[in-house]
């Protein structure tokens, strides 16, 4: 006879884990942790080649109280996690980083820093090489930090410049955390990852120290580099390097090129458009257009007034000068059949104009120009703006009627 | 005893030294010789093993003794017999009844008190000493036993040895163990032997009981055992410090489950029979154990009217369950089905309820109904029985009861202070492990306010308690049953006409184990709801209720089931 009902250690402690579950699941912290009171038994059993054992959950469940329970303090919490190292050596390195993370959180930046130094200290034969990846983000942690802390002494040294005072002492550390910092942030920005924090920091001390070229060459890389995921930040941060040291348009462009290409609805998309326009070269004011259009497709760029008066302000050259009349035509054909009513309703224009004037002129120009003098939204705003006698709804109404036939021209 | 001239004075005057030596009294020559002393408390070896000739072995270093399984196993029901007292047994239990019982099972399974199979060489391999090399020792000649007797030493008849019989261990098995013949006593070969085990502790705690005829069923006695009144999960706390367990004697002594009901009774069957035993004292009706005093209990228990004791009886009385010779424990006698008593008077309740209330989850709520009625009227009498109102009490405090149940087995703490180990190398280990558990159940423990250990509850023969001093009104145990009764020819006899079986025919235990199977849902919800009671009251499965059951509804409608076709009696000569 098989006794399945019969209760042994290893039912009595399922039991008592899906108690656990329950308890957290509904957060109550306190039942929670007195059914882990009675599980933390199973580990003089850990046995188990489960993908999850025992020291592991109580490592994972005993983090979750203890962050909850408000009763709980800073000081237990450290004696917990200095216990759960100790009770796996092939997790020691990935607890150490969550007890540092868990640390900063907490504001307690000098304990992290000192765990982190302490857990990149630490040697244990095979499984040194088995838990490189975590040491590697110890190490870049621990990089972040000295940034951290060079950068603390830098805004120091700055106060005591305005003052006219100078600290050796303090200038020194600032330079030795700094050299502390580069290492390891170099290092972790080599391997294919999405490093953005790092990145920046890295570029920031480049940057502080003069080395330009340096600072370049990785955020290019960074960006660029086929092995890395794709990233749009890193065109961002890319694209921000290198108008901060006044690179000619030509090199903002292209980055932003990419980074139209991959993210149309970035918020640069406004200065790309307003870099596009300066040019002179046709292709590139073409692309302009195409770039102001397709940031509008977007639902988070609807009340973008930025935006709208960018597209106006382009609407109105091409009018004024008279060429090109069909790029307009080749942008509005592939958006005649839901720009409407995607941005052009009547509910939408007594929404933009009760909230947002500046919006709902801007619109109301596009939409003239588009759909002419007798759309919805044209009709209701110029409306609304004459009775009001707002001077420029004025000129903007004698302006779409006199051009009123190019939506003709282009419908 | 001994008859042997004394080497040295040629006098046969022998005595016995403290330490167990024989001497002689003219010449003061002490002799090789030991005398075995029998007793059940535990003492050093030196009075308890017999050796020949050889060297006892001291202690060496802090290893402690040299012990045998058996010792360990006396050691563990010398406690539960203690308990068993302490819980009201009466002393014979522990030195006479489960001690004799004990050495008889020592002398048949010629582990001690018998006679030595002449010229064998017996020999033992003692436990691995941590500090030499096992490999280069392949066979340490035991320095205890190099045993062997010869017919003529006739004397030895109430000597005994406590070595590990036959065959030689085979060298390749260097296994570790605190004990002596840990590894032996692990072997398969054993089987015919009846090998000894801590749930057969238990049953040799219950054979005591059904000896001496305590008022204490099997289902009683290991519910005690889970609530820690017997000793049994851990027991190896209290050997004696110079009785190290390790290795092996883990897999012996160290218990991870608690013991199912089926499986100590039948260990005891086996036992009863393996130690020959003659007929068990009589059960008759002024014994605790006969169905007709323990339906009472149990109703008292499950909060049902005393007046259904009259019909429990009428049952009983029927089927002849209640005759000594049905009830009496004969162990040599392999054709009668052996009695659970506690299950027996469960099912014999649940019987009863289904002869009354039908508990097709129909009729039983309409006499419900009925019983409401006459009880509007019912100015006089006290009040009748409703069903329904019974069901709600029940099934509320056996909810609760039943996750109260259900949370401490979850809670249940297995480990104990005492650290063990399967070697000595795992030694620093594992307590490394027990001081994390025990910082860990600190540190959570007052997190959640709970560092005391709940406190063992008081040991009560009753689960359930009902009051009739409740004004509530939720103790029915001075109800009538007259709501659900009516009258016939002057007798009162139940309203309901009909009776379902739970099964029309019974299976062949020989082939399946059972008489009959149990599926919840093949049967109706009122009746499953009973079992439950009764399941959760007596702590085991449902199905050994309802098996129990079938037995009992074969028998009483035996001549409807099994009817044999007529015979014209005018054909007889």
């Amino acid at each position: 006879t098989s006794h399945e009902h019969k209760l042994n250690f290893r039912k009595s402690k399922e039991a008592c884990l899906s108690y656990i579950q329950d308890a957290m699941l509904q957060k109550q912290w306190k039942r929670a942790a007195e059914f882990l009171t009675f599980y933390t038994e199973s580990l003089e059993k850990d046995f188990s080649t489960e993908y999850m054992g025992p020291s592991e959950m109580i490592w994972r469940i005993g983090t979750e109280i203890l962050c909850h329970y408000s009763h709980s303090s800073m000081k237990e919490f450290n004696s917990f996690i200095e216990q759960m190292k100790t009770l796996g050596v092939k997790r020691y390195l990935k607890v150490c980083l969550e007890h540092a993370f868990h640390l900063l959180c907490n504001g307690r930046t000098d304990e992290a820093y000192q765990n982190l130094s302490l857990a990149e200290s630490w040697r244990f034969g095979e499984q040194t090489t088995a838990q490189d990846k975590e040491l590697k983000l110890i190490q870049a942690y621990r990089g972040l930090l000295d940034y951290y802390s060079w950068s603390k002494r830098k805004n120091v040294l700055l106060e005591y410049d305005k003052d006219g005072f100078e600290d050796l002492s303090v200038e020194q550390e600032m330079h030795s955390s700094f050299r502390k910092a580069v290492v390891n942030l170099k290092e972790i920005i080599q391997i294919p990852g999405v490093w953005d924090l790092f990145v920046k920091c890295y570029v920031d001390l480049l940057e502080f120290y003069g080395d330009h070229d340096e600072a370049r060459q990785v955020l290019s890389d960074y960006a660029y580099n086929s092995k890395f995921p794709a990233n749009p930040n890193a065109h961002v941060y890319l694209y921000q390097f290198l108008k901060r040291h006044g690179e000619p348009k030509k090199s903002l462009i292209s980055v932003l090129k990419i980074l139209h290409d991959i993210v149309p609805s970035h918020e640069l998309m406004v200065d790309f458009h307003t870099l596009l326009q300066k040019s002179k070269k046709r292709k590139k004011r073409r692309l302009g257009l195409e770039v102001i259009f397709a940031a509008l497709d977007y639902a988070g760029w609807k009340e973008n007034v930025k935006a709208w008066s960018c597209l106006g302000r382009q609407f109105k050259q091409i009018i004024i000068s008279e060429k090109h009349l069909d790029w307009i035509k080749q942008e509005w054909n592939s958006r005649k059949d839901w720009w409407p009513a995607f941005h052009f309703s009547r509910y939408l224009a007594k929404k933009n104009w009760q909230e947002n004037e500046s919006l709902a002129y801007e619109k109301a120009l596009v939409a003239g120009i588009l759909l002419g003098k007798d759309c919805k939204y044209f009709k209701y705003i110029s409306h609304q703006g004459c009775k009001d006698q707002k001077k420029r709804f004025r000129t903007l109404k004698k302006f779409v009627n006199k051009h009123g036939p190019v939506y003709l021209r282009i419908s | 005893d001994y008859h042997e001239r004394c080497v040295q004075c040629s006098e046969v005057n022998w005595g016995v030294t403290d330490g167990g030596r024989f001497y002689c009294r003219t010449c003061h020559n002490v002799i090789e010789r030991t005398r075995e002393v029998v007793n059940t408390d535990v003492i050093s070896n030196t009075r308890v093993q017999t050796i020949s000739k050889g060297l006892r072995k001291q202690e060496k270093t802090d290893e402690g003794w040299e012990w045998y399984v058996c010792e360990g196993f006396q050691f563990v029901l010398k406690k539960q017999a203690e308990a068993l007292e302490a819980l009201g047994a009466c002393p014979q239990m522990k030195d006479e009844i489960l001690c004799n019982f004990w050495r008889r099972y020592l002398q048949k399974s010629q582990q001690a008190y018998c006679n030595r199979p002449a010229g064998e060489a017996i020999k033992v391999l003692s436990g691995c000493d941590s500090s030499t090399d096992v490999d280069s020792e392949p066979e340490r000649p035991s320095l205890l036993h190099l045993l062997s007797f010869s017919e003529s030493d006739g004397d030895l008849l109430t000597d005994c040895s406590f070595g590990s019989s036959t065959g030689k261990v085979s060298e390749s098995t260097s296994v570790c163990s605190g004990s002596v013949d840990g590894s032996l006593h692990l072997m398969k070969n054993q089987k015919d032997k009846l090998r000894m085990s801590m749930p057969m502790t238990l049953s040799f705690c219950y054979m005591a009981l059904l000896w001496l005829r305590e008022p204490m069923t099997l289902s009683d006695l290991l519910r005690f055992v889970v609530e820690g009144h017997i000793p049994y999960l851990n027991v190896f706390q209290c050997f004696p410090e110079k009785m190290k367990l390790y290795g092996l004697d883990l897999k012996i002594f160290c218990v991870e489950s608690w013991p199912v009901y089926e499986e100590v009774f039948n260990k005891m069957l086996q036992l009863a029979a393996f130690l020959e035993l003659p007929r068990f004292p009589d059960i008759t009706d002024i014994c605790f154990l006969h169905p007709d005093m323990l339906c009472m209990k149990y109703l008292m228990e499950a909060n049902l009217p005393d007046e259904l004791h009259n019909w429990t009886c009428r049952v009983v009385k029927k089927i002849h369950i209640g005759e000594t010779d049905f009830l009496t424990f004969a162990p040599g006698n392999k054709s009668t089905r052996k009695v659970k008593y506690d299950v027996l008077a469960a099912a014999v309740i649940v019987v009863v309820l289904k002869l009354l209330f039908l508990l097709d989850d129909h009729y039983e709520w309409l006499l419900s109904d009925v019983a409401e009625e006459r009880n509007k009227n019912n100015k006089e009498d006290g009040p009748y029985f409703e069903f329904k109102k019974w069901y709600k009490v029940i099934k509320s405090s056996l909810d609760v009861e039943q996750k109260k149940l259900d949370e401490e087995k979850a809670k249940y703490l297995w480990r104990c202070e005492k650290p063990l180990f399967y070697s000595a190398k795992k030694k620093s280990k594992v307590l490394k492990r027990r001081q994390i558990v025990v910082n860990l159940q600190n540190q959570f423990g007052k997190l959640s306010g709970s560092v005391q250990p709940a406190e063992k509850p008081n040991p009560s023969s009753f689960q359930l308690n009902w009051s009739e001093e409740n004004t509530n009104g939720s103790c029915f145990h001075g109800h009538s049953l007259k709501g659900i009764l009516q009258e016939k020819c002057g007798l009162l006899t139940a309203m309901n006409p009909d009776y379902w079986l739970c099964t029309v025919k019974l299976c062949t235990e020989k082939l399946c184990g059972h008489l009959a199977h149990y599926r919840e849902l093949d049967f109706p919800q009122s009746y499953h709801f009973v079992l439950r009671l009764f399941s959760f009251l007596l702590r085991i499965q449902p199905s050994y209720i309802h098996e129990e059951v079938c037995v009992i509804e074969h028998k009483l409608f035996n001549k409807k089931l099994y009817k044999k076709p007529k015979y014209n009696p005018g054909r007889r000569k």
